[in-house]
């Protein structure tokens, strides 16, 4: 089978020119490559570069070696190499992120934020906003929110806004920093069942999960990380 | 993907001696978003002059696919074409209000007029599509035969905007759009911004200091620094993980609220 999504031989130090030059090695050799309906769980302590590694998946981390190559259109797009209005493409049919943090847009109403991926895709409105409200239902978020802007939710309530956006569009790759950080056991199962759910329809996922519980249900292997590089792999 | 609509390429302006931006290059499709950022001096300006045709290169080219299907060398055209090509298919949105409005006439005038200058003839049909703009940009339509000089920045801000896009330009220039305004006007104009971009379809090059503000509008990002362009790609990788260290000098002095 094709990898969705497969990182190859990862190489980024940060390097802090306001501080003094620090050099900090985070990715050494990184690969990994994920098959539809996989979801691969990084494992590691915090520092070893997880969030790194999901963000040069994602194109906002520039590795400074190696390639990043994502199934998209019938080809294979490099999110290394490829300019920003292709990955921004990428990212519209293709390549989904989740963070913990929702980036708030001042005025527009819950519903519309969490329908804008569908509108990007050329849905009309009234079927996006359907679909929308259907992930903000079973996330939990009540109704009486959903015509409000999410910048007066509570941290959780974000962040299932936040899921809902992630999720609604069913794009084939997603990557997931920490979905479950601030949700109760509810919540957090209504995460690992639309995780369950992408992967059925052959999605393929890549996330970050502290919480261990969700993790073992929901990945279909761990991969672990340790400072400097992916160590190794385990089903 | 669709052909670039303008085309920039080692765009060089002096300022006698000094030097105001030097050989700057890229390329806009239609419906990109691209951002300068960098700080007062840096030459941000001096290129959106240069861009948007008012102030010609010292060297370097620039070109433009027109509405007809022909690109244009901006600064080859004759002056009277350029003009023409300026006030049909571009806008400019300066940061004082006061510069892009005709403070002496109505708000209503201010919309009409550049419907006027590209042909428009009919005055209920112009006056009807001057109180449609006005909605759009959710100024109320009680205000149409007032001054601008009786509006809040946010208003007016708002009315140089409806001015600069009834005409329905397929690339719009916005010198710090947000700049002067106080936070709560900002978000409005922002996420009206915002959505008139995506639903029209326009192009647009956005000068400003502000990192929230390019996050939020941009697609790509260019950073400048003493006239030249130090760093660009993708917005938020440029703002996520800065390389330069210019530019991580002014990603790490934002203030978070």
């Amino acid at each position: 089978m094709t990898a969705m999504i497969a990182a190859t031989a990862l190489n980024k130090t940060y390097i802090l020119h306001v501080q003094g030059g620090t050099q900090i090695p985070v990715l050494a050799n990184a690969s990994l490559a994920v098959e539809p309906g996989e979801c691969v769980a990084l494992h590691g302590p915090s520092g070893a570069g997880k969030s790194t590694l999901l963000r040069c998946l994602y194109g906002n981390c520039k590795p400074d070696s190696g390639s990043v190559t994502v199934q998209h259109d019938g080809g294979v797009v490099d999110i290394v190499t490829a300019a920003p209005h292709d990955i921004l493409d990428v990212r519209r049919r293709s390549l989904g992120y989740v963070s913990q943090f929702l980036r708030v847009i001042p005025r527009v109403p819950a519903l519309d934020v969490v329908a804008e991926p569908l509108r990007a895709l050329g849905q009309p409105i009234e079927t996006a906003r359907i679909k929308a409200a259907e992930l903000l239902a079973r996330l939990n978020i009540p109704e009486r929110l959903w015509k409000l802007a999410p910048a007066t939710f509570s941290g959780g309530e974000q962040q299932r806004v936040n899921i809902a956006r992630g999720f609604v569009a069913e794009l084939p790759v997603l990557l997931l920093d920490e979905p479950t950080a601030s949700l109760d056991a509810e919540n957090r199962n209504v995460v690992a069942s639309l995780i369950m759910e992408a992967r059925a329809r052959g999605a393929a996922l890549v996330g970050v999960f502290h919480d261990e519980e969700v993790r073992h249900k929901v990945a279909s292997r761990t991969i672990s990380i340790q400072a400097g590089g992916v160590a190794g792999s385990a089903a | 993907m669709s052909e670039p609509l303008f085309r920039v390429a080692n765009v060089t302006r002096y300022h006698g001696q000094r030097i105001g931006c030097r050989d700057v290059s890229f390329d806009l499709r239609p419906g990109e978003v691209v951002g300068i950022v960098g700080e007062s001096g840096s030459g941000k300006t001096t290129l959106l002059d240069c861009l948007s045709g008012r102030l010609t290169p010292s060297s370097g080219t620039i070109e433009y696919l027109a509405r007809d299907g022909t690109m244009v060398d901006v600064f080859g055209l004759p002056e009277a074409r350029r003009r023409l090509l300026m006030r049909t298919e571009w806008g400019m949105v300066r940061q004082n209000p006061r510069d892009g409005l005709r403070m002496g006439v109505s708000a209503g005038a201010n919309v009409g007029e550049p419907l006027m200058a590209v042909g428009a003839r009919h005055y209920g049909a112009i006056r009807h599509e001057a109180e449609t703009w006005l909605g759009r940009v959710e100024i109320a339509n009680d205000r149409i035969d007032d001054a601008p000089s009786t509006f809040s920045g946010g208003m007016m801000q708002r009315l140089q905007i409806a001015r600069n896009l009834v005409t329905k330009p397929r690339l719009v220039f916005m010198d710090e759009p947000t700049g002067g305004l106080d936070v709560s006007v900002q978000a409005t104009l922002l996420d009206l911004l915002r959505g008139l971009v995506v639903d029209l379809g326009l192009a647009a090059v956005i000068v400003t200091h502000d990192l929230a503000v390019a996050r939020l509008l941009t697609h790509r990002l260019m950073v400048m620094r003493q006239g030249s362009v130090v760093e660009e790609g993708l917005t938020d990788q440029v703002l996520d993980d800065p390389h330069h260290a210019y530019t991580q000098l002014l990603v790490s002095a934002v203030l978070q609220p």
